[in-house]
């Protein structure tokens, strides 16, 4: 059954028609008075407004999460993974009108985000619960009466700006290991996707400390900018693009503070001949491999937008990958059996359908979509595009550059060495796929490619206690994975001498 | 033949140009590359974003330079970049976002003849 829209009987979810800031556990209004329209890619009507904030917002956000800082760093591990927890219980009680809120936001279907995006971010703070619990700092004997003492300590106040792709989910990756290592946060949501993640902090909003969270929406140039330029956070951190990532370092080079930066990539999926050994679950398997290209419409820093055949299965496979890309149900994002719902925005189908020109300009043939669909009725003003798989060669600028669209560009390679060579051959090194019934060729594979995860026969999984983050031009650090607890904390050494004796140097 | 621009721009960019700069002062572009925003050129005021060996000036659009990342303007050196401008909200720290118009690129695969000329 179809969900209605948010603020529509029936609706689990309703949103309110103006969101304000949440600072020093307040709704406040941004300083200067102004809003800016939120519109549903669904159907690309406005459904409320929220804050157009400014300096003075980021510098209030701050104000608080300064004088919440002292307090939330004493708090003992158990405190913040308790309060993690149970964080994460108020969001599976909401579980359904989380995922239809960020449905109407983004325009992702809803069995996407009941079943991935919202279980998922749920995990992600309980993961970071008992990451920070079972952590432990280190101890060196330097001699029999000097000992080093290695404590993690919290970095204080970070700022995060977080993408619209996956509004809640992107937000759990970063707020959970920044507050379980006991940091106060300011966060910048994108401008796409302002309002889902209020509907969280609503409901979170009494568990934690005034001013530990704080989140300030507004244009990046407006919000996003004075937050990263600020001196008064000790790190920033970013998902989006890469120039706009650049702009971050250079800010964060002036203020000598680290970043961690996930800045995407143009990932490939490779099927070796032996998929197509038996006609099984495994070659199925791989299929669904192939079409992942299109979850969540391709807006997916993995997407894996180059799919690498082998040459000797080229032809079998392509036919069964296409038909199998031709059966993913498009249409109203709210509907459960949707597969493939909107764009996120309009300027991101005018790019994707700018994408698609040029591939076919270099001369990349169309073997299915390749253009924009009408959906009719209420959805006619939505941003659909069908799902769309080119063939051409790796030189082309859709086999180069992230679309972000569902759009997977096909080339073949002869060889082990030919495959790895085509994989290699990006700037990016985020994620890619290797499909094979041969565990040596498939670990080797994966050994040689140039990312950062390399789905082994699966794709597109996101569980808590795998580390995600890229090689090459994909950015810094690692999240995902408990070791992101150290990107949100600094040492502080104790060397410590239990000797009475004096050195004897002076 | 002359030289074939790398860059050029459509009417609607120009527009959006004379606004931003009407607010802004001289402006700058890097086109940028990667993740969610990405693919798009992003627009400063001039000196803003800091430019180095790792950048290529494409040409200049009404007085502002584009750049691109030298290692981006490898893979797409055969194509014209078109700026072109269209409804919608900018991103990362660009000046257009607030505006409702949003700059986005477009391509010309370059001709032969083209290609020769720019060596």
């Amino acid at each position: 059954m179809t969900y209605s829209a948010p603020g529509q009987s029936g609706s689990p979810v309703s949103y309110k028609s103006r969101y304000e800031n949440f600072i020093g556990g307040e709704w406040v209004a941004p300083k200067r008075g102004q809003y800016f329209e939120n519109p549903t890619p669904v159907t690309g009507q406005t459904f409320c407004e929220v804050a157009r904030s400014t300096a003075e917002d980021i510098e209030l956000a701050l104000d608080a999460a300064h004088k919440a800082k002292a307090g939330w760093a004493a708090t003992s591990v158990t405190e913040r993974a308790n309060l993690l927890n149970k964080i994460a219980d108020r969001m599976e009680g909401a579980l359904e009108a989380l995922a239809v809120a960020e449905t109407w936001e983004n325009g992702k279907p809803v069995r996407e985000t009941l079943a991935a995006d919202l279980p998922l971010a749920i995990d992600h703070f309980r993961y970071f619960a008992g990451a920070i619990r079972a952590q432990e700092g280190t101890q060196g004997e330097i001699d029999g009466d000097t000992v080093s003492y290695q404590f993690h300590e919290p970095l204080g106040v970070v700022g995060q700006i977080i993408p619209w792709n996956f509004p809640i989910l992107m937000a759990a990756w970063k707020l959970a290991p920044a507050l379980a290592a006991g940091n106060c946060v300011v966060l910048k949501p994108a401008e796409q996707t302002p309002a889902s993640i209020l509907q969280v902090v609503e409901r979170i909003a009494d568990l934690l400390p005034p001013g530990v969270l704080n989140v300030v929406n507004g244009f990046g140039v407006e919000a996003g900018k004075p937050l990263a330029q600020n001196p008064r956070i000790s790190k920033v951190a970013f998902t989006g693009e890469t120039t706009t990532g650049r702009l971050i370092m250079q800010y964060a080079s002036e203020n000598l503070i680290p970043v961690t930066l996930e800045l995407g990539g143009k990932s490939p999926n490779i099927f070796f001949e032996d998929v197509m050994a038996a006609d099984d679950d495994f070659r199925q398997k791989a299929l669904e491999g192939f079409a992942m290209f299109a979850l969540n419409q391709g807006e997916v820093c993995t997407c894996p937008s180059r799919a690498l055949l082998q040459k000797s299965i080229e032809r079998d496979f392509l036919d069964l990958a296409v038909a199998r890309t031709e059966k993913i149900v498009q249409g109203n994002p709210l509907d459960p059996k949707t597969m493939i719902g909107a764009q996120a925005s309009n300027d991101q189908l005018e790019k994707i359908l700018s994408y698609i020109d040029i591939g076919k300009q270099e001369g990349a043939e169309v073997l299915t979509g390749g253009e924009r669909a009408d959906l009719g009725g209420d959805l006619a003003g939505g941003y659909y595009v069908k799902p769309t798989v080119f063939r051409g060669t790796n030189s082309m600028r859709i086999f180069q550059e992230e679309i972000f669209g569902p759009v997977v560009s096909v080339t073949s390679f002869s060889d082990f060495a030919d495959a790895m060579k085509i994989a290699n051959d990006t700037l990016y090194g985020l994620g890619a796929g290797v499909w094979s019934r041969n565990g040596n060729i498939a670990y080797r594979a994966g050994r040689e490619i140039q990312a950062g995860r390399v789905w082994t026969n699966c794709y597109h999984l996101y569980p808590a206690h795998a580390a995600f983050g890229g090689y090459k031009q994909s950015g810094i650090g690692r999240e995902n994975h408990q070791m992101m607890l150290r990107h949100y904390q600094q040492t502080k050494n104790l060397l410590v001498s239990y000797s009475e004796k004096p050195m004897g140097f002076f | 033949m002359d030289t074939p621009l790398r860059v050029t721009a459509t009417d609607a960019a120009h527009q959006l140009i004379d606004k931003l700069r009407a607010a802004h002062g001289p402006l700058m572009f890097h086109q940028s590359g990667g993740c969610c925003d990405g693919s798009a050129p992003m627009c400063y005021p001039k000196g803003e974003f800091r430019v180095g060996d790792q950048d290529v000036l494409l040409g200049e659009i009404d007085r502002c330079p584009v750049y691109i990342g030298r290692a981006q303007f490898e893979l797409w050196k055969h194509t014209q970049l078109i700026l072109d401008a269209v409804p919608g909200r900018g991103a990362g720290f660009s000046l257009d976002a607030p505006t409702g118009m949003r700059f986005l690129t477009r391509g010309r695969v370059f001709s032969a003849e083209e290609m020769a000329a720019l060596g």
